[in-house]
């Protein structure tokens, strides 16, 4: 028989994580700061909405790119919160999930050779779906010290002629970083100077701790043009499993992502859509509420570090921290084992996110103060024990 | 930063002065001060603990009495409402704007008891118009607090 897999496909690493995941799923006890996924439940009056689509039968497919009343009310909504205006008739495209919009989007604009840089640690579809699409992945290290925000020198190192796309995503996962319009401003400048176009995952936008709060790329001037805002329902309304996001992109490239995403999905699920509308027009206290909690979890475990002594710069986005372990010298990889398996603790190693996640750990605080306080002590005894 | 305290404390009583300075980026004696003086102010008037008592073997029934008072002169419904809310069994006492006048939460061993506190001591006082008992067959949801739902973290253990 011939090999019936594709090359491409073949030659993709696994995801870093699979292996923590199986460790630890044979752990009963072991407490987890691995998810990337809020732990709040969906906000009643999203799933009553869901619900209530079911009842009154509305089970068919959607127009491919959506609902309208659903596209116009997020339209309206970037609009208002983020000052980034685009057409809810020809701009906008319900996805399956914010991953989706990132495959589609790759997809729609690249050719085999062209190159895509992606700022790393980072999400970890990013550099497969490029790879998928034949496209040449370009990776930056971002760095500790810039608290991982993508600095103009960076960018500028990593542009060749051959430069399409930047991945921009911020509020990061896993860094927990966010950019602000002043960090904004050089890049937005850099990418229309060197005709470069951007795709700005900005799943986590609602969940910022700072005054300024999350800014996006496409809102400075010249930028509408040549970016693809990725976002969607899972975060900012705990609504992972719904499996709801959208893209908003300039009708050129919008065009030709709704006709992938027609021939490979049809349309994003019908009564997640529904569900979507309610939360997009009455959950802006639901995020507040989530958000603030968020923050209070963030203090607490920032607090606790500094107790320990482990060393991490402030995250203001999402909901996650990023602690360097260097001082131990152990891999990412070593220290993130012996916790899991001395503790029972599971954290990511950095190095899920990229190679120059090397040092570092994720953690998550989508946790309880309860479930977070456990886990600190397991990691407050086990930096004791390696400390001597 | 009081009203922060006081949201925190509201649905985590156990949460320490430690806890809610870390949680709000406070300093701990700060935290623990301004705890002192709202106990000091009566603004936080006591700490409890939510308990489903379905799950013990204890018979507890619970009531919800509507209370129409005529209001005196000079005092209103202040004066009546103490003479009812000085009872030990009496859980709750709230003035309402509606059909009624006095909600009173009465706790008992039985229906017994509680029915002979209603003729004996609440319908008897010359201020009290009428009453209407209604008794609690379940409790689903109290303060925020959803009795009986599983809690268990469904969630994948690592996500990326």
């Amino acid at each position: 028989m011939r090999n019936p897999l594709s090359k491409v496909v073949t030659e993709i690493k696994p995801s870093g994580i699979r292996k923590f995941f199986d460790i630890v799923s044979e752990m009963p006890h072991a407490i987890s700061l691995g998810v990337g996924e809020p732990d709040f439940d969906t906000p009643w009056h999203i799933r009553e909405e869901g619900i209530y689509s079911l009842e009154k039968g509305k089970t068919f497919y959607t127009s491919n790119s959506g609902l309208m009343e659903l596209r116009e009310e997020i339209c309206k909504w970037y609009s208002r919160k983020y000052n980034v205006n685009y057409d809810h008739k020809h701009e906008a495209l319900l996805t399956v999930g914010g991953s989706e919009g990132i495959d589609v989007a790759l997809r729609a604009m690249l050719d085999p050779g062209d190159e895509v840089i992606i700022p790393q640690p980072c999400y970890v579809s990013y550099l497969p779906c490029v790879q998928l699409t034949g496209g040449v992945p370009v990776t930056i290290e971002l760095k500790n010290e810039n608290q991982f925000r993508l600095t103009p020198e960076e960018l500028l190192d990593a542009i060749t002629e051959k430069t399409k796309v930047l991945i921009l995503a911020y509020p990061s996962n896993p860094t927990g970083a966010i950019m602000s319009k002043e960090d904004l401003e050089p890049i937005a400048e850099i990418c229309k100077e060197k005709d470069i176009f951007v795709i700005s995952d900005e799943i986590y936008s609602e969940l910022t701790y700072s005054a300024q709060g999350h800014n996006s790329i496409a809102s400075l001037p010249g930028m509408h043009e040549r970016t693809i805002v990725i976002n969607g329902f899972s975060k900012a309304y705990a609504m992972t499993g719904w499996r709801l996001g959208y893209a908003l992109a300039p009708q050129l490239i919008a065009e030709q992502m709704t006709k992938i995403h027609q021939f490979a999905i049809m349309c994003a699920p019908t009564t997640s859509q529904y569900a979507a509308i309610s939360a997009i027009k009455e959950g802006d206290k639901d995020i507040e509420r989530m958000r603030e909690s968020y923050d209070q979890r963030r203090h607490f475990l920032l607090r606790t570090f500094e107790e320990i002594g482990l060393p991490c710069f402030e995250p203001l986005g999402a909901f996650y921290v990023f602690p360097c372990i260097k001082e131990f010298g152990l891999s990412s990889d070593e220290f993130a084992t012996q916790l899991l398996k001395k503790k029972e603790l599971a954290v990511v190693p950095g190095t899920a996110f990229g190679d120059c996640g090397e040092g570092f750990l994720r953690i998550s605080y989508a946790y309880s103060i309860d479930q977070l306080k456990e886990a600190m002590s397991r990691m407050s005894a086990f930096i004791d024990e390696l400390r001597g | 930063m009081k009203n922060d305290i006081l949201r925190l404390l509201e649905s985590d009583s156990k949460l320490t002065p430690k806890d809610i300075a870390a949680m709000i980026g406070a300093d701990e004696a700060a935290v623990a001060a301004d705890i002192a003086a709202m106990e000091d102010e009566k603004i936080i008037c006591g700490y409890h603990t939510m308990i489903d008592w379905d799950k013990v073997s204890e018979e507890k029934v619970t009531a919800l009495i509507e209370v129409k008072v005529t209001p005196q002169r000079g005092q209103g419904f202040d004066k009546i409402a103490e003479r009812i809310y000085n009872y030990e069994e009496v859980t709750s006492v709230y003035l309402m704007a509606g059909t009624y006048d006095l909600a009173v939460f009465l706790s008992g061993k039985s229906l017994k008891e509680v029915s002979k506190f209603v003729y004996d001591k609440l319908a008897t006082m010359e201020t009290v118009i009428s009453t209407q008992t209604n008794f609690v067959l379940r409790k689903y949801k109290d303060h925020g607090i959803i009795f009986n739902v599983k809690t268990q973290d469904e969630r994948l253990a690592i996500v990326p």
